[in-house]
């Protein structure tokens, strides 16, 4: 479904990616995972169109999109929950939804996917009108991930969606985004918090400073001696 | 009694043309965070535009109306595509700078052309004054009122319900965000420069009603007392500019009739640095940014 190769991006005369190359699978849960400064992120912006990159390719659903402008990847089924949440905190839960669903045209299919959010996140369906600035951490990022899913993504591409969270609500976040792979979307799921993602993860990648240094399937990274060493501190 | 209702009134007036004004400030500004200082030299180009269209093609009122509005939409959006859009990514005093050097342009351009000697403006309205109760009231007040609020309640629920007002709102807090939206951020800024500039437009007509005098620098002075509208309600906030301006054109009105003319443009400035001293954000401008 994605296929990303020898990607290289930089931010002035730093190399933040050097030569990446990995691909996610129609129905998968990939992960990414790496520590602070990484490049987690920028590959993230990049395949959203958000930061151009050097050299590379990006192919989603078989077709090149590294020339497509960021605010038509959307309409192609590539949806990112970015790091930090960033829901529009001045407009209520359910305007945000509807920011979520902004490219879609029909109606009616909208109506139920509200629905369909508030089953995965009940908690949103009592705050609908609620400014999203007013609401806990865990709270946005539901909605962030609501937003999300409102634009029917093929792929969902989610960065960090622990970060910041109380263990229970990491617990409960990861199960909604399992159930939501359960569903049919693929997920590329990008975390610090190794031991979560590749619990739930069927491949994951390690980023290093902008290598990929390893891959393969997450039961097996989770044996790894070394990644146990640099990411699941046992 | 009566005086003071009549200057009520026409601080009312002068407030509504302010206000249109001042929403174009307040509206680039939410959304690029820019200080559009050619914003006042809009209200210029509509006034030749008038002028010209008048005098040249001897067309109808209404038409002119028309044409005024859709000359300075495209002005407008040929200024932020040529001057302003280049700038996005630089530091925000180049794009200062910029939209000084346009405003500077704009008025250059039209001496050239049109000469420093004041032209009138090419329309009056003869409609007998509205009398209400002891008020005569001047059709053209009315009317600047009247459209004015109406623009104002419009522009409101385009914001708040509209789908090009949404991406508006959306762009204006979070660019990266909207774009993972599908949001089409160069459009959007494109409509607000669009929308704004349409505002001026209106507002040129109706302050060529009020003020017949039309000069290359007929916008400085309308433009800096919008601008200062606009920080005054508190930049960036629709709501903010329209109760700016409609404090400055009360204020104004209210001190020439009770102190002095020559001081009303002091009491005006006086207003705007007590409650920035107050409230630097404006009345109606949010203290502190949400929590993330
Ligand atoms: N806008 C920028 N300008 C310059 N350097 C940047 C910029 N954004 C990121 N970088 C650098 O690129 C590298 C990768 O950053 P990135 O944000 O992608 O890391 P990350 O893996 O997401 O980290 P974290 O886990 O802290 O979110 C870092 O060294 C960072 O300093
Ligand atoms: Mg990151």
């Amino acid at each position: 479904m994605l296929k990303v190769d020898q990607l290289n991006l930089y931010y002035g005369a730093i190399h933040a990616l050097h030569d990446i190359s990995f691909h996610v699978n129609e129905g998968e849960i990939v992960t990414l995972i790496g520590a602070n400064g990484a490049g987690k992120t920028s590959i993230l912006y990049a395949l959203s169109g958000l930061i151009p990159c050097k050299s590379g390719e990006i192919a989603f659903d078989g077709q090149d999109i590294r020339k497509v402008p960021a605010h038509q990847l959307v309409t192609l089924g590539l949806v990112q929950v970015p790091e930090g949440r960033r829901v529009f905190s001045r407009m209520t839960v359910m305007e945000n939804l509807e920011m979520g669903a902004f490219t879609r045209k029909d109606r009616q299919e909208v109506d139920r996917d509200f629905y369909m959010v508030f089953d995965h996140f009940p908690r949103l369906k009592e705050r609908r009108r609620q400014a999203a600035g007013t609401l806990s951490g865990g709270e946005q990022q539901m909605l962030a991930m609501g937003r999300a899913l409102m634009a029917r993504p093929k792929l969902m591409m989610m960065d960090e969606p622990s970060m910041g969270l109380s263990p229970i609500l990491v617990q409960e976040i990861f199960a909604i985004i399992r159930g939501i792979n359960a569903d049919g979307t693929t997920v590329l799921l990008v975390e610090q918090n190794a031991n979560m993602a590749l619990s739930i993860a069927h491949r994951a990648y390690v980023l290093e400073t902008g290598d990929i240094v390893k891959d393969g399937p997450a039961s097996a990274l989770l044996q790894d001696e070394d990644v146990k060493k640099a990411y699941l501190g046992t | 009694m009566t005086l003071f209702l009549n200057q009520l009134i026409n601080g009312l007036h002068v407030g509504s043309i302010y206000a249109l004004i001042a929403l174009g400030y307040t509206m680039v500004y939410g959304i690029v965070r820019l200080i559009n200082f050619a914003h006042g030299d809009i209200l210029m180009v509509g006034a030749y535009t008038a002028v010209v269209l008048t005098t040249m093609l001897g067309l109808p009122f209404p038409v002119v109306v028309v044409l005024v509005i859709l000359v300075c939409v495209l002005f407008g959006v040929l200024i932020e595509r040529i001057a302003y859009k280049p700038l996005r990514s630089s530091p925000r005093i180049s794009s200062l700078i910029t939209a000084i050097g346009v405003s500077m342009l704009l008025q250059n351009l039209a001496l050239l052309i049109f000469t420093p000697t004041p032209k009138p403006y090419p329309f009056s309205l003869n409609i007998p004054p509205l009398s209400i109760g002891g008020l005569q009231i001047g059709f053209t007040t009315v009317l600047t009122i009247v459209v004015s609020a109406a623009l104002m309640i419009l522009l409101q629920v385009l914001v708040a319900k509209s789908r090009a007002g949404k991406s508006m709102r959306a762009v204006s807090e979070d660019y990266d965000a909207a774009q993972l939206m599908g949001i089409n951020v160069n459009t959007t800024i494109t409509f607000t420069f669009a929308i704004g500039c349409a505002l001026a437009g209106i507002g040129s007509v109706l302050y060529g009603l009020a003020y017949p005098t039309v000069s290359p620098t007929l916008g400085s002075l309308p433009g800096l007392k919008a601008f200062i509208a606009a920080v005054l309600g508190g930049i960036g906030i629709i709501p903010g500019a329209m109760l700016g301006g409609l404090i400055m054109g009360l204020a104004e009105s209210l001190t020439k009739a009770y102190i002095s003319s020559r001081l009303s443009d002091a009491v005006v400035y006086g207003i705007l640095i007590v409650v920035l001293l107050f409230k630097p954000s404006g009345l109606l401008g949010r203290r502190t940014r949400e929590k993330v």
